[in-house]
């Protein structure tokens, strides 16, 4: 790896002013699973790590007094997922935590990580966006929130501008009677980049969809929020056809390229087939159950 | 009082395998080149070198890590353990003997990893099932065994364990 310079700030401010001072050649570093191997093999030229790992903002996992949960960007997976309440309130969010990478890269890798890192087809984002989370921003202007859905501005860029940190996720507490899914395709068992993912969020009154949110990986630029499934889906009865409606939108929604991983029309057909397992998924734990499709 | 940036050669004290350990390195040298060029702890080793195959995990601060994906300024303060530090002055750990006895190894290039990876599953999980070990062990790349042997290596320490506990 080319020579480096490190710094472990233990305030927010520090952090911001070492970003600002030294620009686009400082990074924030996490669990370093992206960064560290993309610098390593010169796909990234960072100069100046900064260590998030010492900021007390940054490794917070807490429930607010409103019921939300912040969740600070440096908090490892396998915190996440051996956190019960967590995983019960917010268990899109865990199914990706479970898959990303292996159990070494999740005791590092974390969900602010692999937001900033922006890649389109990043596990914990499309989960992010169906549980409507929030990025808390700080910088040398202030503070700022950003929902996740206009985080990504393009493949591994985002609206983070130089002296700019992600600190924490806002989630909200999401309302009694709703379940949350994520699942993506990949050609085996684990430890693979997702050829698409698809997150899905429902509320449910009896039989009935009071609100709902879907979001799709590895199909766009950026992963993609899928507004008008999730807005077709109210007032429908939580059912098959119900979830083809929504599942017909989302491939409407993707538009992904051929690459080594899939084609234009596998990836079309794959919005459509994991937005309705990830409905059911979701619609399962609403109902106090689980998810019978796997990951 | 503002953030010192370190670079060139950092003093870093850590912890590996319960004993204090002090060393030299810059701050874009791994944990992993670390243990092996400057502490002689040859034990995990540099397979993929990018997170991908798990011959270089060991467990820090509790969690299991690529320790190629460390870096060296980062172990500071923390406790580290390696496969050095798996067998006890009176003889292997269960693992390693079932390890042994089930041929789980061809050329152990991969070996440490594989044991310090299932040490930390079964701590978490002292009767995995059959799924859950390869799950755990999926970071872990073996090119000779084919795994059906390891995946039973940690199944049989996971019940010797357990009958001793």
């Amino acid at each position: 790896m080319r020579a480096i310079q490190y710094a472990a700030p233990s305030t927010v401010e520090d952090a911001v002013a070492i970003l600002a001072e030294h620009g686009s050649d400082a990074r924030m570093l996490a669990g370093g699973t992206d960064l560290i191997v993309q610098v390593r093999e010169d796909a990234r030229d960072t100069g100046v790590f900064v260590d998030a790992k010492k900021i007390p903002e940054l490794m917070e996992l807490s429930v607010n007094a409103d019921g939300s949960t912040t969740l600070g960007a440096a908090v490892p997976c396998h915190q996440l997922y051996n956190d019960a309440h967590f995983t019960a309130t917010y268990p899109a969010v865990t199914d990706a935590a479970r898959i990303i990478g292996s159990t070494g890269i999740q005791g590092r890798a974390s969900v602010g990580g692999n937001l900033c890192n922006s890649g389109p087809a990043g596990d914990t984002i499309p989960p992010l966006i169906v549980h409507s989370a929030v990025c808390n921003i700080a910088g040398p202007d202030g503070e700022r929130t950003v929902a996740v859905e206009d985080f990504c501005t393009a493949p591994g860029r985002n609206v983070l501008a130089d002296g700019e940190l992600l600190v924490s996720l806002t989630l909200p507490k999401p309302p009694a009677g709703s379940g949350s899914h994520y699942l993506r395709f990949i050609p085996r068992n684990e430890m693979d980049i997702a050829v698409v993912g698809a997150g899905a969020w429902l509320q449910l009154d009896g039989e009935t969809i009071t609100a709902a949110r879907t979001g799709l990986g590895a199909v766009a630029p950026t992963p993609l929020f899928v507004q008008a499934a999730g807005d077709a889906l109210v007032g429908m009865t939580a059912d098959e056809d119900a979830f083809a409606v929504a599942a017909d939108i989302a491939r409407d929604a993707a538009s992904p390229i051929d690459d080594m991983r899939g084609t234009i029309a596998h990836r079309k057909q794959l919005s459509y087939v994991l937005t309705q397992r990830a409905l059911r998924g979701a619609k399962a734990r609403a109902q106090g159950g689980s998810p019978t499709n796997g990951h | 009082m503002a953030t010192e940036i370190l670079s060139g050669k950092v003093h870093v004290q850590t912890t590996i395998n319960g004993e204090q350990v002090d060393f030299l390195a810059e701050p874009r040298e791994s944990l992993l080149e670390v243990l092996r060029d400057h502490l002689g702890l040859t034990g995990a080793k540099e397979g993929c070198n990018n997170g991908n195959c798990g011959a270089c995990n060991v467990v820090m601060d509790g969690a299991l890590v690529n320790s190629c994906c460390v870096l060296s300024v980062e172990a500071a303060g923390a406790s580290i353990e390696t496969i050095e530090g798996v067998a006890s002055p009176e003889g292997l750990h269960p693992l390693q003997q079932s390890f042994l006895e089930n041929a789980a190894l061809q050329c152990g290039v991969c070996t440490p990893g594989f044991i310090v990876a299932a040490k930390a599953l079964l701590e978490e999980n002292p009767n995995p099932t059959e799924y859950e070990v390869r799950w755990w062990l999926a970071g872990n790349l073996c090119r000779c065994t084919g795994y059906d042997k390891i995946v039973r290596a940690v199944l049989d320490a996971a019940e010797r364990m357990r009958a001793e506990a």
